[in-house]
């Protein structure tokens, strides 16, 4: 008669350290030289030509003081609920209207209100890409969304600009060589409008195009417009999901209202609404009621149309104020976009200079940039980087690019002194000295 | 309850300044776990002000580079009468300038790596290449480049082929004007702490560290998981006693006080090659000071506290 079995007990496994849990995906996500410099960038002895901070200074602070305690005292109930995964039903209609000012026929049904287009731009990547999909992108282009495609682990193949925004012919050069290789990338994600980084705008006449060429190859565009509205110039352009309703459309009141807000959206076509709803609903139940009820109420109640009139205004005058210090004090074979719109001046600096190297001497002379290879999935852009010109005030953005001169000098010194400047760079080539758009570059 | 009051200076416009907060926010939280009151400041225009207005009975400084290492801070505390945790502005100085404090080191007899350190303006005189040369013969490949001044590895590289070391030395001059070469130690890395209790210095138990990607930079230093430590370092008895040894002389030479850290690379034959001291050792979640102290059953706020307590002491 054999022995009663003994319970098998499991023996506690030896000890994991919590960071021996981590998912693969997240290998990049680690500390950086580059974020250390950023937390000097903070303070205000630091120029930061950095960031992309919105200017709030001119906002109604005072009536929106008056509309955030109505909201409460009279719809707290309901501002400090839980809401619809979808977004509020009222500032859906009203997102519409705001789409309209750029062609767009929507129905609100199809609008998902999101904690900014970031949160947007997450969740369609979340739903359409596997790990190892491709996605293109332009080069460079925004680096939250690069942030976002690494996150599920979509692969980038960019497509290069010129003055005129996303080349035609590149973008079927590329989309041919991928087919060659058997590959449909899952989407284009363009910035048609104002660009971050490049500041080009698609040319109009070049739109339909693209359109057509993505249609070609059975590629989905997903349009990510936070810009659009702020045109220097007064001109809107046509949205590419005016061309095209299978045109998936990020939209976002950060820089038309408050960013602080993180009320973004994402209209969709019907068939692609449902599951993205869904996927928002596991990430977040829902849209914060209460932000999106105070940009409803500031919608209805206030001329935003003058408001964003008055953002443009502002930001016109820094975009001046950082052309005229760019002409004044950089050094020869340096190069930059002029942008008609938005935030940021794109730099190419003299051949060898490695923006990302060159960092802790521009944040030792109290100034700070973006780099350029952070807007580059593959490595390039080490010739270049974004100046963002949107929230120093002019005084200040003349004295950083004054500051980013001398930094510039005193590198090319240093690389002058160990024979470096024929380093082979990665990145464009600039014409000549001075303003002009980005160069073509082909990945 | 302990009443002393006590003001964590941390932040700063150093490189360091991301890892200063996070130091100086651990800090805060163990003296206040200790019973201590505790002001978080920055190193800011309104410093010299807070201090006269709020004054506290002592500074604790969790600043890392530049000022809050190099002597400044503490010669503006010792000018304003104001008792800090930490050595002196004078020393702070020399430990600060790596060569000033390997040239100390190596005179004593210490093990440092052989080094040469050369300003930008010496190369642009003298011609780069040929200085570049010579840097290689006496030292050899790989190098490690290191600006002369700084921490958490902030601009610090292995150079492995003679072609890579222009485009380094113009990286590593991007962080300050001088640079520092040094013969590159293969072995076991390790940082062994001081703290001093009353009149006596002791060390903490040595840390090993294994860095994923063999190499302990910024990267490795402060996102967890990628380096692994012990503590105490897998190292012989002798070795250990040699590095604790190595930890207290170069405490003393150098003129520290109350707390350092000894950075060292145990080579292949067991010997000791000190890289660095550090007069304001980083207090991090991943930082090495911790790691020892933990190990010894000391608790981070308990030591500081006695520290300030020390501090207030001397004034």
């Amino acid at each position: 008669m054999s022995e009663p079995q003994q319970p098998v007990v499991p023996t506690a496994p030896a000890a994991v350290a919590a960071t021996e849990r981590f998912a693969a995906r997240t290998a990049g996500m680690t500390a950086s030289e580059i974020r250390a410099l950023f937390a000097v960038a903070s303070r205000p002895e630091v120029v930061s030509l950095a960031g992309g901070m919105p200017n709030l200074a001119a906002l109604p602070l005072e009536s929106l003081a008056v509309e955030v305690a109505d909201l409460v005292s009279r719809e707290g109930q309901i501002a400090l609920q839980y809401g619809s995964a979808q977004g509020v039903p009222a500032l859906r209609e009203q997102i519409c209207e705001v789409m309209a000012l750029e062609g767009i026929k929507a129905d609100p049904d199809d609008v998902v209100v999101t904690v900014g287009s970031q949160m947007a731009l997450d969740l369609v990547t979340r739903i359409y890409c596997d790990p190892g999909d491709v996605v293109l992108a332009e080069g460079p282009s925004y680096v939250g969304a690069l942030g976002s495609f690494a996150a599920y682990q979509a692969r980038v193949v960019h497509v290069a600009m010129d003055e005129h925004g996303l080349v035609p012919e590149l973008l079927r050069q590329a989309l041919h060589t991928l087919a060659l290789q058997g590959i449909t990338p899952k989407f284009l994600y363009t910035i048609p409008n104002f660009h971050n980084p490049a500041g080009v705008t698609l040319a109009v006449e070049r739109r339909a195009e693209v359109l057509e060429i993505c249609a070609g190859y059975g590629v989905a565009v997903v349009e990510d417009n936070p810009y659009g509205l702020l045109g220097f110039s007064g001109t809107v352009y046509p949205a590419l999901r005016s061309m095209d309703r299978d045109v998936v459309y990020l939209g976002s009141f950060s820089k038309t209202f408050a960013s602080g807000l993180r009320v973004g959206w994402a209209l969709v076509p019907p068939a692609v609404r449902d599951r993205l709803v869904l996927a928002a609903e596991s990430a977040t139940l829902c849209p914060p009621s209460f932000n999106q009820m105070l940009v409803s109420r500031y919608l209805a109640a206030h001329d935003w149309h003058s408001q964003i009139k008055t953002f443009t205004e502002a930001y016109r005058d820094r975009r001046d104020a950082m052309l005229r210090a760019l002409e004044t004090y950089l050094p020869e074979g340096c190069t930059w976009n002029v942008p008609d719109g938005g935030f940021y001046v794109w730099l190419t600096v003299p051949e060898g200079v490695d923006t990302k190297a060159m960092l802790p001497r521009a944040v030792t002379a109290r100034v700070a940039y973006a780099s350029g290879t952070g807007f580059y999935a593959d490595g390039f852009g080490s010739r270049q980087l974004r100046l963002s010109y949107c929230y120093p005030t002019p005084e200040r953005i003349t004295e950083g690019v004054r500051r980013l001169a001398a930094v510039l000098e005193a590198e090319l010194d240093v690389m002058h002194t160990f024979g470096t400047t024929s380093r082979p760079a990665l990145g464009p080539t600039p014409q000549r000295n001075g303003p002009q758009a980005p160069s073509p570059h082909t990945p | 309850m302990n009443e002393r009051t006590v003001a964590v200076l941390a932040g700063g416009l150093s490189h360091e300044r991301e890892v200063s907060l996070r130091s100086g926010r651990r800090l805060a939280a163990a003296l206040r776990d200790a019973g201590l009151d505790v002001r978080e400041w920055d190193m800011d225009a309104s410093l010299i002000e807070r201090l006269r207005t709020d004054p506290p009975d002592a500074v604790a400084i969790a600043l890392h580079g530049g000022e809050g290492e190099n002597g400044s801070v503490q010669a503006v505390l010792e000018l304003l009468g104001v008792p800090f945790v930490g050595t002196s502005a004078p020393a702070c100085r020399r430990a600060w300038d790596k060569p000033t404090a390997k040239a100390e080191l190596s005179r004593a007899g210490l093990g440092t790596p052989d080094w040469v350190a050369l300003p930008h303006t010496t190369f642009r005189a003298l011609g780069a290449q040929a200085v570049l040369d010579a840097m290689v013969d006496r030292l050899g490949l790989p190098l490690m480049l290191k600006p002369d001044q700084g921490g958490s590895a902030l601009g610090a590289q292995v150079v492995r082929e003679r072609s890579d070391l222009p485009a380094a030395m113009v990286s590593c001059l991007a962080y300050g004007d001088t640079v520092l070469a040094e013969r590159f130690v293969v072995g076991t890395e390790v940082a062994v702490s001081v703290v001093e209790d009353g009149g006596d210095a002791h060390a903490l138990p040595a840390v090993e560290v294994d860095a994923v990607g063999g190499f302990y930079d910024y990267t490795a230093r402060y996102t967890p998981g990628a380096a692994t430590f012990h503590c105490p370092a897998r190292l012989d008895a002798t070795v250990l006693a040699d590095l604790e040894e190595a930890a207290l002389a170069a405490h003393h030479l150098l003129g520290l006080r109350d707390v350092s850290r000894m950075d060292a690379v145990v080579d292949a034959d067991g010997r000791v090659q000190i890289l660095e001291v550090n007069v304001s050792p980083g207090l991090t979640d991943t930082s090495l000071l911790p790691i020892a102290a933990r190990t010894s059953g000391l608790d981070l706020g308990t030591l500081y506290a006695a520290l300030v307590e020390q501090a207030v002491a001397r004034a």
